[in-house]
This record gives structure tokens, sequence and C-alpha cells, in this order.
């Protein structure tokens, strides 16, 4: 630990202090220009209830899909490596760095009404994903996951197999070893990775508009409730900005062990 | 061989560069033209041919959501001219303080029906959008062009069930275009320029969109005004009505 | 039951080809250098790897015999692992680390960490049993991972390197306990270690391992005392004497007294490096306070040096070069006298 001392101080200090303005300032503008004495009015209304409770149906299904798809996923992508990995691996990673709104057309052009998938299933099975809460689903989980799958490889990744064999020279079958050596032990993988997956599909927006559309009810989440409000009740935006922004400050703060904590 | 690390002079430098940037061009004094998407065609073409008789004006148009350039100008921005798709998002600017004097009203608009490819619903008016199977989007209550089409449903009383409320005419255009959806109702002049199908509503329940313009309390004013007039000039008024617009 | 190993595999550049046999009750140290294939061997036989050709088996059950026999997996092979690491899981307590094995087996929560509890009482680590693996000593550790092992009434035991997360002092203790742990243990055991008095001090017999290959095999005494290779002495090739220590004097099993420096009292094993005996023709003056005349019983070749061994009631081997063989005029018959500093005795508690 470096004690910073003389001008240096004030080289660092001053654009340091910059910095945390930068992200202070708007979240203390949402305090500040927040509407408090009916903020309880605001968050009884049921477009804002509307709204939370999709929020937390598509996040927590996202949630549900991500672990139930995706920790089979890590488990074969940490299991070796081969080209097929790796181009798997860029296909499943890309929702993190692409534009949100491509995802949705992305979405839209495989399990729309008219996509490659969603035009079979709605000739089979009558089933089309656009403009349904599990569309919304879908697109919380294409952004979500990623985030889950990511976690948990690099997590099996670091994670040493030879407790593995110890396990077994103690008589534990496959199974067995997974589910009382292997996960407990990546737990904080696990447990990170299930925390970003979360708060990313609560937060998605872009995709969702784009591909399950916008309708309360429906497929009005909380960001998308957020958006719509800016255009109509500027004063409910700040209320949904204060419920997303409390989220994440809670999300951060549980993730804190593993990226906040100074090492 | 060595680099040196960028030193703090080289940020200055890069810091200078970027302010230096942000005033190229700056022989030209800019005049900001906030305009509701749907005129986003129309108007780029009025900024051309603005700037070609004014040549010491730079017309900057920033084009969205009716409603989201209201609240930019509440929250301040620095906008010399406003053009609005209705009179209600205008209304709040004047409520506000920031519109000078009374607006004008400087085009008119329709609505239409847009259909997927092929009208595979073979919709002809407002009543087939209520068919069973029928899918049929709305621009949400707020934006201009939903709250027109919502008026005009209730003149046909057609009850339509919209599956989502989209945030402006191009996203609902562009659901229709995909598939996603078998009809929708947005402006006349979407249709135009974006070549989609459009089936016409049957002039009982057509809803007439008026289009006013206002300079701001913000603007230099003569020059503000000398776009404004210029918009309902002949010569700017036939710039409108190329792109399907039609005269106050 | 012996374990009956006749071992060939390829791991990375060494090749392991190894035939060995353990009996039941029988301690055998699998002596050599870091990547001689000592944890590979354990591995095989653990079933960690599987063999290219040969056969390990265990009386009648035969866990492997190539690729083109049944293969039986580690978990039932019932073989108690101790690893180099210890591998003790982070996630459980001490306890829940040796009940491991029994609730696998299917013995119940309350029955399994009675068993645990019992394990490690017997162990000597009964007051950490709640304790995370990270708040263990070294010592303690081992003891836990030796309980582990055996809580699981393996039919054989592997154990490698038992001995090396430990610090000096506690090294003596926990050899003991090992020593007594082992030989209360009726199946075979396998130790692997590179420390020449850790394998002295734990087994019967010891197999000296080379790149893959056992070079020399056979009961501890005669591996120490007769290395048959360089390789072997320099790994081995140490003087062994058992005997009773009082006020710094030890009394060698089968006579002979020498005088030591800082020794515990009782019973000990004591170690002297074969370098450290010096030869002379004639009674040397100085500080060495162990002086003796001793007649040459042999003179044996290993690598470039020559192992000298003495008769009497102190039956040393000393090492010297073959240039000090000719100049001393050493031979088979003749007398030597030999000179030995206290401090090169290096006693431990038996």
């Amino acid at each position: 630990m470096t004690t910073l001392r003389g001008p240096v101080r004030w080289l660092i200090g001053v654009p340091a202090a910059a910095a945390v303005l930068l992200f202070a300032l708007p979240l203390f503008g949402i305090l500040l220009r927040m509407p408090w004495s009916r903020l309880g009015e605001q968050l009884m209304s049921p477009a804002v209830h509307d709204a939370m409770r999709l929020s937390l149906l598509s996040s927590c299904s996202a949630l549900a899909l991500a672990v139930a798809l995706g920790l089979p996923l890590a488990i074969w992508l940490a299991s070796g490596r081969s080209a097929l990995r790796t181009v798997a691996r860029i296909i499943v990673m890309l929702p993190i760095v692409l534009p949100p709104v491509v995802g949705g057309i992305a979405l839209l052009l495989a399990f729309g009404r008219a996509g490659i998938v969603g035009s079979w299933l709605d000739s089979t099975f009558g089933v089309t994903l656009p403009f349904s809460t599990a569309g919304a689903t879908l697109a919380a989980t294409y952004i979500g996951m990623p985030f889950f799958v990511l976690a948990v490889e690099a997590g099996l990744r670091a994670f040493d197999r030879r407790y593995l064999a110890a396990a077994a020279t103690l008589g534990a079958g496959p199974v067995r070893r997974f589910v009382t050596v292997t996960l407990p032990m990546i737990r904080p993988s696990l447990q990170a990775g299930a925390l970003l997956c979360w708060a990313r599909a609560l937060g998605e927006f872009c995709a969702t508009q784009t591909f399950a559309g916008n309708l309360q009810g429906s497929t009005r989440t909380l960001p998308l409730a957020c958006g719509v409000a800016m255009e109509s009740d500027p004063e409910l935006a700040i209320v949904l900005s204060l419920i997303l922004s409390s989220v994440s400050i809670v999300v951060l703060f549980l993730l804190r062990q593993r990226w906040l904590a100074p090492r | 061989m060595n680099t040196l690390p960028p030193g703090p002079g080289a940020f200055a430098l890069l810091a200078l560069s970027v302010l230096c940037a942000c005033d190229a061009g700056a022989s030209r004094r800019p005049l900001r033209v906030f305009a509701a998407a749907s005129l986003a065609a129309p108007f780029t073409a009025l900024e051309q041919a603005f700037e070609a008789s004014h040549p010491g004006l730079d017309v900057q148009c920033n084009f969205a959501g009716s409603p989201q350039l209201v609240l930019q100008i509440e929250q301040g921005a620095a906008a010399d001219v406003f053009a609005a798709a209705d009179v209600v998002n205008m209304a709040k600017v004047q409520a506000s303080g920031n519109a000078v004097g009374e607006p004008r009203r400087f085009a008119r608009n329709r609505l239409a029906i847009v259909v997927a490819a092929g009208n595979p619903r073979a919709i002809q008016g407002l009543g087939d959008l209520a068919r069973d199977g029928c899918k049929v989007a709305l621009c949400g209550p707020e934006v201009p062009a939903g709250r027109y089409a919502r008026q005009a449903l209730a003149k046909a009383k057609v009850a339509v069930r919209s599956l989502s409320d989209e945030p402006n005419v191009h996203a609902l255009v562009t659901k229709v275009r995909l598939g996603e959806l078998d009809a929708g109702i947005v402006f006349q002049t979407d249709c135009t320029a974006t070549g989609i199908a459009a089936v016409a509503i049957a002039a009982e329940h057509q809803v007439v969109a008026d289009y006013p313009i206002t300079t701001l309390t913000a603007a230099a004013a003569v020059e503000a005004a000398a776009f404004v007039d210029f918009v309902l000039s002949p010569s700017g008024q036939q710039v409108l009505a190329a792109h399907g617009f039609q005269a106050p | 039951m012996n374990l009956e190993l006749d071992v060939h595999l390829r791991r990375a550049s060494l090749q392991l080809d190894v035939q060995l046999t353990v009996a039941a009750g029988d301690t055998v140290a699998i002596v050599g250098r870091h990547g001689a294939g000592k944890s590979s061997l354990l591995a095989a036989i653990a079933g960690l790897l599987p063999l290219e050709r040969g056969r390990v088996a265990l009386g009648a059950q035969v866990f492997d015999a190539g690729p083109a026999a049944p293969f039986v997996l580690p978990e039932a092979r019932r073989a108690g692992v101790m690893f180099q690491d210890l591998l003790l899981f982070p996630h459980r307590s001490a306890l829940d680390n040796v009940a491991f094995g029994p609730r696998v087996r299917g013995v119940g929560r309350e029955q399994a960490l009675a068993l645990a509890n019992e394990w490690l009482v017997r162990v000597g680590v009964g007051d950490r049993a709640q304790a995370l693996p990270s708040a263990l000593s070294g010592g303690q550790a081992q003891r836990v991972a030796l309980a582990r092992a055996l809580a699981n009434e393996p039919q054989l035991l592997l154990l490698d390197e038992p001995l090396s997360a430990v610090d000096a002092s506690a090294r003596l203790a926990l050899r003991r306990d090992l020593r007594a742990h082992l030989d209360a243990f009726a199946g075979p055991r396998l130790l692997v270690t590179h420390d020449a008095v850790d394998a002295f001090a734990l087994a019967d017999r010891i197999a000296v391992l080379e790149a893959g290959r056992i070079v020399q095999a056979g009961p501890v005494a005669e591996i120490c005392s007769r290395p048959r290779s360089r390789y072997v002495a320099d790994l081995v090739g140490l003087n062994f004497l058992r005997g009773e220590c009082a006020a710094g004097r030890l009394r060698v099993e089968g006579g002979g007294e020498l005088v030591v420096s800082q020794a515990p009292d009782g019973a000990v094993l004591a170690t002297v490096h074969p370098r450290a005996i010096a030869l002379y023709r004639s009674r040397p003056d100085g500080t060495p306070r162990n002086v003796w005349s001793a007649e040459i019983v042999a003179l044996e070749a290993a690598g470039d040096r020559v192992r000298v061994r003495l008769g009497g009631a102190l039956p040393l081997v000393a090492e010297v070069t073959p240039l000090a063989i000719a100049e001393l005029q050493l031979g088979v018959g003749g007398t030597v006298w030999v000179a030995l500093k206290a401090t090169e005795i290096a006693v431990f508690p038996a």
C-alpha cells in the first residue's frame, strides 16, 4: 500500500475525485429531483406494479434459464480446448459487446414470427414469442446469460481438478463429485455469475423493446416503463430510476467480496 | 526502442485538439433546429436549401420523438427552433415559457395503415384491424402518431388491441416490415419515405395532424425567425409537399 | 492380499515401467527424485491413470490390466490415498472432510460424523474438528488427511510424500505417529518419499525409482548399506543407527558408543552421512570426539566414489574418492583410523 505525498497527491487526487463525481452526481441528481412526497403514490400505481412484476418475472426466469442451459454450457466450454469451443464461446459472449438493439433485431430474425425458428414455432405450435412475456424473458436471457456462462467457465477453469481425484479415491462417483465438490468449490463464481446475469436481465431495455415490444402488463418491464415515463411523466421516470439504481447498488454490494474488496 | 509514456502534456494536447474539433467550421454560426422524427426527410432537404441562401449559418437538426424533444428543451437544451408533430407537445413548450409568441402551423399529415409485404391479411380499412388473429401495434399514446391513431380508431368505432406501444413510428414500421406485425397505424409520410405498402384510411375516419413550429426564447431571434419564415415560404412548402406533407 | 504391480505407462517425457509386489502388512517406500515417476505410480494404483499395459491387482481383484481389460474406477478401488498436497476439501471442516468417505459409502450422517470424530481423535487432532483446512497447521492438515484416508476403511494405503508439508519440529512427532498408524493397518502400504530418513523410519522395504524404473529394491537396511549405484547411494546411502541415548552418549544397538550433540534421551534413530566419516592412516589429533580404529571389510565402487565398509562394533560405511584410496593405501583386511564429529551425527527420537 503506497501513501501519496506532496504534489503527487494533488495530481492523483483531483482527477480521481472528478472521476468519482462523474458517477456520484447522476445518482445525486436522481435523489435531488425525487418527488419524495409523491413517492408512495407513484410506487403504488398499476403501471409501476405491472412493470415491477414483469421485471421480476422475466429476470428471474432468465436466471433460471441461464442456470439450466448455461451451467452445462460452461462445463462443456471449460472441459477442454478446441476450435469448436472457441467459436461457441465467441458466439455466446457476443451479447456482452453487441449493442442490445442489434441483439433485439437478431432475436427477431431468429425467433420472430417470420424468423428461422420462430416461423416453425408459429406454424407448428401456434407460438409467437414477440409481444409476449416469454419474448421479454428470452431477450433478458439473451443479454444476461453470457455473464453467467463467462463467470462459471472461469470458475471451472480455475478449479483444481485434483480435488475430484481425491473425492474419487474416497468412493465418490462423477455426479456426487460434481455436486459435493465442484459446485461448492466454484460457489463464488456461481454467485457472481448469477447476480450479474440477473442484474443485466433486469436492466435490459433495448433488446426487449426491439424483440418483445413495449406493452404494459405483458412486456413493459421497469426499464421500458422508465423510458416511456421519460416522455410522458418525468417524475415517474425518476422514481423508476431510483428503483433500478437501488437494485443495482444492492447487487454490487453483494458482489463486493469478489470485485470491490481491496486485495 | 524505448517509447516515452504519454505525459500530462500529451493529455493537454489531446484535450485541446478535442476542443478545436468541436469548433471546426466556426466561421458559420450554428442554428439548432429541434424537429419531430417524422420530419427528418423534408427538414434535411430544408436545411440544405436554407444554408445555400444563408451562407453565414450552419443549420443543425436534432430529430427525435416530439415528447423527447420537449423534455430536452425543458431541461435547457440550446435550441433555436422547435417543430413538433402535434399541438399537444407544442403546448408543453409554450406552458414552460420556452416558446416565443404563437406557434405557426406549417404542414399537415394524414394517417395510413402500414401493412406487411403483400398485405397477407387483406386489410382494406380500419375495420379489418379488429379481426381475430390480426396482429396490430400502435405507437404509444404519448407519441403523436399513437394518439392520432387512437383518435381515428375511436372515430371508426373499432376496438383494436395494440400488441405493443412502440416508442416511435420507425420502430413500428420496422416490425411490420419484418413480418412480426400484420399492420400498424402511422403517418402517410412515413410510408412515402420508406416505400412500404400502405392502405388509406377512409376520409371520415381520418385525423389530420397539424405540425406547429416556433422560435425559442434561447434563440438568436433574427436567424431563427428567418428559418421559420423559410419553412412557411413557397419554396419551403414545395419541399414539404415533395415528401408527402399537405399545406396547413 | 498382496498388491501386485506391473505398471507400464507413458506420461509426458516419462516412461514408467515398474514391477513390484507389496505384501499385506508390509510398508514399501518408493524413493526417488522429483520427476522419477513416484506420483504417477501411485496414481496408476489409485485408478487415476490408466495403464498402457501390465496389471494392477489386489489379491484376486484385478483393477487394471491394460486397455483391453475391464478398468476398475478409482471410486471402486477403496484405496486410502494421502495426496502430496493433501487436497483437503477447502469448503468442508476437518470433521466433514473425514466424514466424506463414510457418507459416500452410505453411512448415516450422525454415524459418519461420530466415526470421523473418532478418527480425528485417534490421529491427534480431535480438538480441530470444526476447523476449515485453511485454519490448520501443516502438521494438523497432514493428520486430517491421514484420518480421511483411514476413515474410509481402505483395502490399501497410498501415501504421497506424507511428511512434506510439515516443519521440522512437527515432523518428528508426526513421523512416529504415522509409523504407528501404518503398523496398525492390515493391508499393503505404499509410500512415496524423496527423503531417505522418512523411508528408513517408516518403511520395511525400499524400492528406488529412477527415471521410471526401479533400480534397486529390498529391505531398508540392505538398500541403505549396500546401494548398488551412485544414484541410490546419493539418495539413500546413509548410515542408519538405532540405539539409546543418554547424557550425550549414544549406545548403538549391537554394541558401540558414540558421543553426540543436542540429542534427546531415550530410544533414537541416528544418521551419519558416509562423506562425514574421515579415514586416517594414523590416529588423528584435533577435535573429533569419536575416534576409533576399524578393519576394512569391503571396498565398493559407487559411481565416481568408493564406499569403504568398516567392521567392528560400529559397522559404518565411509565414502571417499578413488584418489584417497590410493593415498591412504587402503585395502580389504587392512586397519584404518576412523574419526567422526559429534555434530555430524543427526539424532532423532525413534
